[in-house]
């Protein structure tokens, strides 16, 4: 008895009353194969020490061996819910790096795709959310609306969540005749749907109380971390790609970035319901005015990149995606490195929840909206 | 007493908030009519799927077991993965010429992405993507298939 004593005193990075837990990377409500080591003291939580890797599958490297419009579909397998907002950025860095202009029906049509897969990523944070902190019934409502928006994606671009539509010089195919008329129906429907979310979950007591004042993320920490999209808009962080290097068809509509500056758990999930909103709004301005026009840009049948290195930066679902491209002109890029949101905002997450109870974690976790392959790549 | 009064009207405030979620779901308890679950084993004979839906690469053949697949091997290039293998094959033609023409056209549905990119690449239409979608199997190898027919051969008037 006294030599086990002797040891744990001993060694300085282990304390007498201090838990070292692994949550995950089994764990239901990490969303995926994520390990957090958390440092316990009873129940509150001291430390947390991310571990990344589990699903790690090289894309990156992948990319290497494979030419750029082949890259495309890899980068559908990283952020699975913003699909299209990751194919979009790498057609945008290659058509920028070529300077070839698009046609604008293909700006029109990369726009609405992308705030319907916002929706679609929204929707799935909302209805998860819901479950991490126990009520399944949110699951069902918000996968029942996801499905409208998935069929739309199914009928037009082939699949449900690996889209691979967007291409240099365009989209893979044109628009289906239905599209535009499934989308509007979509819209009226869902304006009624959102306010039972906010009926369902916002207000109910038990959710308030377990998000309210939890999990503050200050401005200074939110940019030093380079926590971005609705984690670091929470807290103030204007940092919205649409509208600070806007690209596709955003100059040409009306929206607000929505700005909250609590930083807590609760402002946090408010900011991503007013942005479903937002999301409805720049679909209805656009839906209706796609101009006629090619689908795509005939390019050459190998594309090869001059040498030099580009970045395009895109707002995806979950904050600031970025694209690294170095050519050093062949066929095949150099490098490829991508700039993931879900990485960064993972590593803030020690900032927010030190100090909380375990049970808080998880809610602090829910609000990051944290995507695994994302995070590994 | 104040407090007290606070504490029984917070208890109040929360049973009231519960009560308005429960309205929610009550509301679609007795509107069943608003449900959208498909039951799916049961709607097999049913069930379409979209017309551009991505399920897997097939390779049309018409009426007389004939094809339009020259073997240029475009479709391989264009495959990311290493799905597709062309074995092509050297034919005479009635004039006498060697012709290139394909032999098999290996496709290896288990590390197939369905990106579509061989489709779009290919310069006759001979592949297409398939409506079905229940792939198990029970053995990795019955994922590996031979998509022209045997027996089958290029279709007449088809160049590449």
């Amino acid at each position: 008895m006294s030599e086990t004593k002797e040891i744990i005193i001993t060694s300085d990075k282990i304390h007498t009353d201090e838990y070292l837990v692994n949550m995950g990377p089994q764990h239901p409500s990490t969303h995926g194969v994520l390990r957090l080591l958390v440092r316990l003291e009873g129940e509150m939580v001291h430390n947390i020490q991310p571990h990344v890797g589990y699903i790690h599958s090289g894309i990156e490297k992948m990319c290497e061996a494979i030419s750029y419009p082949q890259v495309i579909h890899l980068t559908d397998r990283m952020d699975y819910l913003s699909a299209h907002m990751n194919n979009e950025a790498v057609a945008l860095c290659i058509e920028n790096a070529l300077q070839v202009e698009v046609p604008e029906r293909v700006k029109y049509i990369r726009t609405i795709m992308d705030e319907l897969s916002r929706l679609a990523s929204h929707q799935l944070w909302w209805c998860v959310m819901g479950m991490d902190l126990g009520a399944l019934t949110t699951f069902f409502y918000g996968l029942r609306d996801r499905e409208h928006i998935l069929d739309i994606f199914e009928e037009t671009c082939g699949a449900r969540m690996t889209l691979n539509y967007s291409v240099p010089g365009g989209v893979m195919f044109d628009i289906h005749p239905n599209f535009q008329k499934r989308v509007k129906e979509f819209i009226k429907e869902f304006r009624k749907k959102l306010p039972e979310y906010d009926q369902l979950l916002t207000g109910n007591v038990i959710f308030q109380e377990r998000t309210n004042d939890i999990g503050y993320l200050s401005l200074e920490d939110a940019i030093a971390w380079g926590v971005t999209g609705p984690s670091g808009r929470g807290s103030g962080f204007s940092c919205d790609v649409r509208k600070h290097q806007p690209y596709s068809a955003y100059p040409l509509v009306q929206f607000e970035e929505k700005l909250a500056t609590k930083g807590d758990t609760f402002t946090r999930y408010r900011l991503r319901m007013e942005e479903m909103y937002e999301s409805l709004h720049i679909i209805e301005q656009l839906i209706d005015n796609i101009p006629e026009g090619d689908y795509a840009v005939k390019m050459k049948g190998v594309v090869k990149l001059p040498e030099g290195e580009f970045y395009q930066r895109v707002e995806t679902a979950r904050g600031e995606f970025g694209v690294y491209i170095v050519s050093d002109g062949k066929k095949n890029p150099y490098r490829v490195k991508f700039r993931s949101p879900g990485f960064s905002n993972l590593f803030a997450l020690n900032k927010m929840a030190a100090g909380h109870k375990i049970a808080d974690l998880v809610a602090i976790m829910s609000t990051l909206d944290l995507v695994i392959p994302d995070i590994d790549r | 007493m104040n407090a007290l009064f606070q504490y029984i009207s917070t208890v109040f405030k929360g049973v009231g908030t519960l009560l308005t979620g429960m309205k929610i779901t009550g509301k679609y308890v007795f509107t069943p009519w608003n449900n959208v679950t498909q039951q799916y084993p049961e709607n097999r004979d049913t069930l379409k799927m979209f017309d551009r839906f991505r399920g897997e690469v097939i390779m049309t053949h018409n009426e007389n077991n004939e094809h339009l697949c020259t073997g240029c091997g475009i479709c391989e290039i264009n495959c990311p993965n290493g799905s597709i293998e062309i074995i092509s094959k050297m034919e005479l033609t009635e004039e006498g010429k060697k012709k290139r023409a394909i032999d098999q056209h290996i496709y290896h549905l288990g590390m197939c992405t369905l990106c579509n990119l061989c489709i779009k690449a290919c310069p006759t239409g001979a592949i297409v993507m398939g409506q079905n979608f229940e792939h198990a199997v029970w053995d990795r190898s019955k994922l590996t298939k031979v998509l022209n027919q045997p027996g089958s051969k290029i279709a007449q008037g088809v160049k590449e």
